[in-house]
């Protein structure tokens, strides 16, 4: 086994051996599913509809927003970076891994959210599998993207947990997880084209389940895409070994990752 | 033949307006045991981690196996150990699987042997947060010899051994020099430095104070032969005798002990006493000038 492929199977069993990142990764999504699963479906019958996507998104920002920066800003303020670096470990294994590693425990999650779903929900499975799979991929690289950024960008945890909470909180209220974005306000629906669960949510409805998408869900998927490809730059453009070391590059440059989604908040005017 | 492996000439590390080093110079060979000595923050670790490639010289030139750690450090990593100071593995990682993980980025095979030679053989299976201090440390220096470096740089390597584990340590370090490993030794332990050490460089406030091999530095200072002297009528003690280059004389239990710059006039003289005043010698102890006590001197100066 290479050290890539080394590297990967250890992140992928901390992944289930870390208490907290097994909380992120798989109690807290499916917990909070089930609790959706079982509420929702009574109050809101037409959640049904859109409870695989929500859940699944839920689970992506819960595993790469909330789980995944935290172990990448513990590990620069300890010192294990500094380890891994006198030891060859390239700073593109050291972002690039956990993402592959939350990758693949959000793919297990959404096999359970799925087939859970349709099991014990009634909800329907959706019409495009291929759109489906290719989504739900485009999802969790464009959200651990954005999680990847703010662990690089992060002073310390407490930063880390403020920062993913301003997008989480709102994504959850307005990215079209409870209720379709076209039923918010003009002006909120607006903003909330700046979350990438709004443009994960109208491509997931106008893509793979059916439903109508809010607005074009071409743009959702250019704006997913480019906000990935930005942010993964921005975070190997941005990295640091060790907090000792001076920054070189302003951290406020991670902002531009926001770009592709003020152009849609600003186009949809 | 003497091969330099390690060169810094007038390197110099600046924090903003701190200067942390200023411009020193100094060589390792081959198969050398160096020490870095001096106080929290007389400059060790702004060298060592600079020699490591952790850190860019703010001036000067270094050097180490022909290349520049600032622009060739993915190579030179390939070549060199390293223990650093605070260094940290994750929390959940087990201790086969750091072996397994760095191995196979130094892409040799896994060192069992060395897990066991450092006593962790026990410990495989278990996370490095459940580790004492002393075993993660013993860890990490089985980590940085894996792929048996050219040259080791051990940063305060006993800080948190208990005893059984600094010999362990030390015959480690014996070894690897013995197969022709270079090591830097940054410590603040005087006595591991003088007995490992084939030459020392004591940093003050930037600065080379001193550098040589131990012998070397304590014969330059001014310190005083301890000559301890017990005998069975405790003769010595009652008289005030003054002995050929005795400086000071105290009394410490049984024992009468003489501070001499000319320790051989002494014990001789003392001996010829003993005899003369037809007491027994008991025990008779000659302790030249420690490297501790010839730091203490030099930081006084530089102080």
């Amino acid at each position: 086994m290479n050290a890539f492929a080394h590297h990967l199977a250890y992140d992928f069993r901390t992944g289930l051996r870390d208490k907290s990142q097994m909380l992120m990764n798989y109690l807290f999504p499916l917990a909070f599913f089930a609790m959706m699963g079982l509420l929702m479906t009574q109050v809101n019958p037409t959640f049904k509809e859109t409870i695989i996507p929500a859940m699944m998104v839920n689970a992506y920002m819960a595993g790469g927003l909330l789980g995944l920066p935290n172990p990448l800003v513990v590990s620069r303020e300890a010192g294990v970076f500094r380890s891994f670096r006198i030891n060859g470990v390239p700073s593109l294994s050291i972002l690039t891994i956990p993402v592959l590693g939350i990758s693949l425990h959000m793919v297990l999650v959404s096999a359970v959210i799925t087939a859970g779903s349709a099991l014990f929900f009634g909800a329907a499975f959706p019409l495009n599998w291929g759109w489906f799979v290719l989504i739900g991929l485009v999802a969790i690289v464009s959200i651990c993207g954005i999680g990847a950024l703010l662990g690089v960008v992060a002073s310390n945890s407490r930063a880390t947990v403020l920062l993913a909470q301003i997008i989480y909180i709102p994504s959850m209220i307005l990215g079209g997880l409870m209720l379709p974005t076209s039923m918010l306000p003009p002006a909120l629906g607006r903003v909330a084209l700046l979350l990438p669960a709004t443009h994960i949510i109208n491509a997931f409805r106008g893509l793979a389940l059916g439903l109508p998408p809010s607005f074009s869900t071409t743009g959702s998927l250019l704006v997913l895409a480019t906000g990935a490809i930005l942010s993964y730059a921005l975070a190997a453009y941005l990295f640091q070994w060790d907090n000792n070391a001076r920054r070189t590059h302003s951290p406020f440059l991670a902002l531009l990752v926001l770009a592709p989604y003020l152009a849609a908040m600003l186009l949809s005017a | 033949m003497n091969e330099s492996v390690i060169q810094v000439q007038n390197f110099r590390k600046v924090y903003g307006d701190f200067v942390a080093v200023h411009g020193i110079s100094f060589e390792v060979q081959r198969g050398e045991i160096f020490g870095l000595l001096g106080p929290n923050g007389a400059g060790k670790t702004s060298t060592l981690e600079s020699l490591e490639g952790l850190r860019h010289p703010d001036g000067g030139s270094l050097r180490i196996l022909g290349m520049d750690p600032a622009r060739q450090s993915t190579s030179l990593w390939r070549h060199i150990g390293v223990q650093l100071q605070t260094s940290a593995l994750p929390n959940t990682m087990t201790v086969l699987e750091a072996m397994q993980f760095f191995c196979a980025y130094h892409r040799v095979p896994v060192r069992r042997d060395l897990l066991e030679r450092l006593g962790l053989a026990d410990k495989l299976n278990d996370q490095y947060a459940s580790l004492s201090a002393g075993q993660q440390r013993r860890l990490s220096l089985a980590l940085a010899i894996a792929h048996n470096p050219q040259v080791l740089f051990l940063d305060e390597p006993t800080a948190g051994l208990d005893v059984p584990s600094r010999i362990v340590l030390h015959e480690v370090m014996r070894e690897l020099q013995s197969a022709g490993t270079t090591i830097v030794l940054a410590t603040h332990d005087m006595a591991e430095a003088e007995k490992m050490a084939d030459r020392v460089a004591i940093l003050l406030k930037g600065r080379i104070a001193a550098c040589g091999t131990p012998k070397e530095i304590t014969a330059a200072g001014k310190g005083l032969t301890r000559i301890s002297v017990r005998t069975e009528n405790n003769l010595l003690a009652r008289n005030g005798v003054v002995f050929p280059g005795v400086r000071q004389r105290v009394l410490e239990d049984e024992y009468v002990i003489y501070y001499s710059a000319d320790p051989g006039s002494s014990v001789a003289a003392i001996i010829r006493h003993i005899d003369a005043s037809h007491d027994t010698l008991i025990d008779l102890r000659v302790e030249r000038p420690s490297l501790e006590e010839r730091f203490l001197e030099i930081t006084q100066t530089y102080a």
